[in-house]
């Protein structure tokens, strides 16, 4: 990292080894704790700077392909290195349908999951099964994508493609060849890798609901569910919004597994069997084989929107957690 | 709590009905089924890595170099080098920085400035590893003249700072006051305060922080694409295209190769048992953490 960082820690360093002796000194230490205060104030700004290189990073990289197609960038379709002709449009399609489609297939496990450890399950089992979803979370994506290729997609192809096309194909949704890998096996691979952290946060907030409303609710005669949709669930509901919207942010970002199994085609198709294209797709894939300027800086531009979409999607996830979590009992005092 | 009133009618003073105990039920059973079918996958990964990778898993594997397409054996020993010194460099950048951050935050950081800093920091956390590439090629490679161990080093490094230092600060924070108190009454220079008592008191929890972030890093592949880019050979200099383990499983994952495809696997168990063995330490010193923290 650049900076002043370094510097002053060396003198941090020696300052020590001076004082290490008497535990009591006068003097000097005026200075030293003014060194050490800027040396710590020079890490903090360097999240700072960091944050501020990646905005300036992508926005002047990506200037070239954005005074030559401006707005209609992300409107049109045309993806021609050859002819130095860029849309983007198959990628955000293919970003948004592919990250829907993983939060229509993970949100109600999550949920289920959230609900079944914090409110049903035998207390043993607690610690376990919060373990067990912690390390699906842990689990890299190019892990995923290896599973996916060689286990999920075959699976697909051979049973779950020919099922759907066969009772669901008259939505026009599962139609065509049974490839396997597509839209559909991305979104399944991206509803397995959201589910833990929709479910983390669903449990974060569940749990920050005080006893007593549960407590309150019991006394009125519910029952168990009863008790939790209208004592837990409906006080939780901003916060499990947020740890929806959270993952919807990790789903937009995501680019190794869906890379490795959604067919890489900047193809717009209705069926979900159709191979598609994402926005962090494209630059895996393209990126280091980018000869032109203008091929490059749409690359960047393709990575500049994609930062500001999950910047927006995570500030507003945050923002819907904390509005729970802020009431509940802080951590240390129980 | 208005919502607590208003559901008050909803339970009649009568017996719990058929409906209602049924639906109670169900919503039991249902929430069970969740959660076998999101631990299925789970099992079903496991398997298939320790299924796969131990029949491809051998003393060749892990002390050879790749070899040319249609041969068999050869390994992977350098990419398992090459995330080595990736992982040397993230650390030996990121980890500083990241607490220094972290005790700015929880010792200077009840201001404007902190909380700005502490915002930027959650942002940072979500910007997508391939959008992290993309910058540290930009600052690195586009410099440098080519891709490099230290291009991916930058890369994951910027990943793991705001990981440590948002639990430094939050870690800091469990430490009482009265601890600091008693090091400033005893005549304790501040800046020796933070590091010899506060952040000693707190170093289980804050090396927690430091391997979640390490584990978070180490399978990351995105990033590493176009800036260590992989290497067929060995590489020990931090200027040069190096291999990577998540990289090298990714290449061979893709390829049409039956040979490529069963390294694939082993090099797959050998990444999961690294991150498993980090987890499983962080879980282990958070344990120790809460017998030594706060009391």
């Amino acid at each position: 990292m650049p900076g002043p960082q370094p510097v002053a820690k060396a003198e941090v360093v020696s300052a020590t080894a001076a004082q290490s002796e008497p535990l009591i000194k006068a003097g000097n230490s005026h200075i030293a704790d003014r060194v050490f205060y800027i040396a710590m104030l020079g890490c903090g700004l360097c999240v700072l700077g960091l944050v501020g290189l990646i905005v300036y990073e992508l926005i002047a990289k990506s200037s070239l392909s954005w005074h030559a197609f401006g707005w209609k960038f992300f409107f049109q379709s045309d993806w021609d290195p050859v002819n130095e002709q860029f849309g983007a449009w198959p990628f955000v399609y293919g970003t948004v349908v592919s990250s829907l489609l993983a939060l229509l297939l993970a949100v109600p496990l999550a949920i289920g999951v959230a609900i079944f450890v914090t409110e049903l399950c035998p207390r043993w089992l607690k610690g376990p099964l919060a373990f067990t979803t912690e390390l699906l979370a842990a689990i890299p994506s190019v892990i995923y994508g290896l599973w996916a290729i060689f286990v999920l997609v075959p699976l697909l192809r051979q049973y779950v493609e020919p099922f759907l096309a066969r009772y669901f194909g008259w939505t026009g949704l599962f139609e065509g060849a049974f490839y396997g890998i597509g839209m559909l096996a991305a979104g399944i691979i991206l509803a397995i890798m959201v589910v833990p952290i929709i479910s983390s946060i669903t449990r974060e907030v569940m749990t920050a609901v005080p006893q007593q409303q549960r407590e309150a609710v019991l006394a009125l005669g519910a029952t168990r569910w009863e008790m939790i949709r209208t004592g837990v669930l409906r006080n939780a509901r901003a916060g499990i919004l947020g740890g929806i919207i959270l993952g919807l942010g990790r789903a937009l970002g995501e680019t190794m597994a869906v890379t490795m199994v959604i067919g890489n085609r900047p193809e717009i198709a209705r069926s979900l069997f159709a191979p598609g294209y994402t926005m962090a797709s494209v630059i895996a894939n393209e990126f280091s084989e980018a000869t032109t300027d203008t091929y490059l800086s749409a690359l960047v531009e393709v990575g500049l929107a994609l930062f500001l979409v999950t910047i927006i999607v995570n500030i507003l996830a945050q923002v819907l957690v904390w509005s729970v979590t802020r009431g509940a009992p802080a951590r240390g005092h129980a | 709590m208005p919502d607590t009133v208003a559901a008050t009618s909803e339970f009649a003073a009568t017996p719990i009905s058929l409906w209602r105990r049924g639906m109670n039920s169900f919503i039991t059973l249902a929430t069970a089924l969740a959660v076998v079918l999101v631990l299925l996958p789970l099992g079903a990964i496991f398997a298939y890595l320790v299924y796969k990778g131990i029949s491809s898993l051998n003393w060749a594997f892990l002390t050879q170099t790749p070899r040319p397409v249609g041969e068999t054996g050869g390994g992977m020993a350098n990419a398992i080098a090459g995330s080595a010194l990736i992982l040397l460099i993230a650390s030996a950048m990121g980890v500083p920085v990241g607490i220094g951050a972290g005790i700015y935050l929880a010792e200077y950081g009840r201001n404007r400035l902190g909380d700005l800093i502490r915002f930027t920091a959650d942002v940072l956390n979500g910007v997508p590893s391939i959008v992290v590439g993309i910058v540290a090629y930009g600052i690195v490679v586009l410099t440098q003249g080519h891709f490099s161990a230290l291009a991916g080093g930058v890369a994951l490094a910027i990943m793991m700072i705001p990981t440590i230092t948002r639990a430094t600060e939050e870690m800091l924070l469990l430490v009482p006051n009265a601890v600091r108190e008693a090091a400033y009454g005893l005549g304790v220079a501040r800046w020796r305060t933070t590091l010899s008592i506060t952040l000693r008191t707190a170093t289980s929890g804050v090396i927690t922080g430091v391997m979640l972030a390490f584990a978070r890093v180490a399978g990351e592949t995105a990033p590493l694409l176009f800036t260590a880019f992989g290497n067929q050979y060995w590489n020990w200099k931090i200027s040069q295209p190096t291999a990577a383990l998540s990289l090298q499983v990714f290449t061979y994952a893709i390829s049409p190769f039956d040979e490529w495809h069963r390294q694939a696997w082993a090099g797959a168990l050998i990444l999961i048992i690294l991150i498993v063995v980090a987890v499983s330490a962080v879980r282990l010193a958070a344990s120790r953490g809460m017998l030594k923290g706060a009391n």
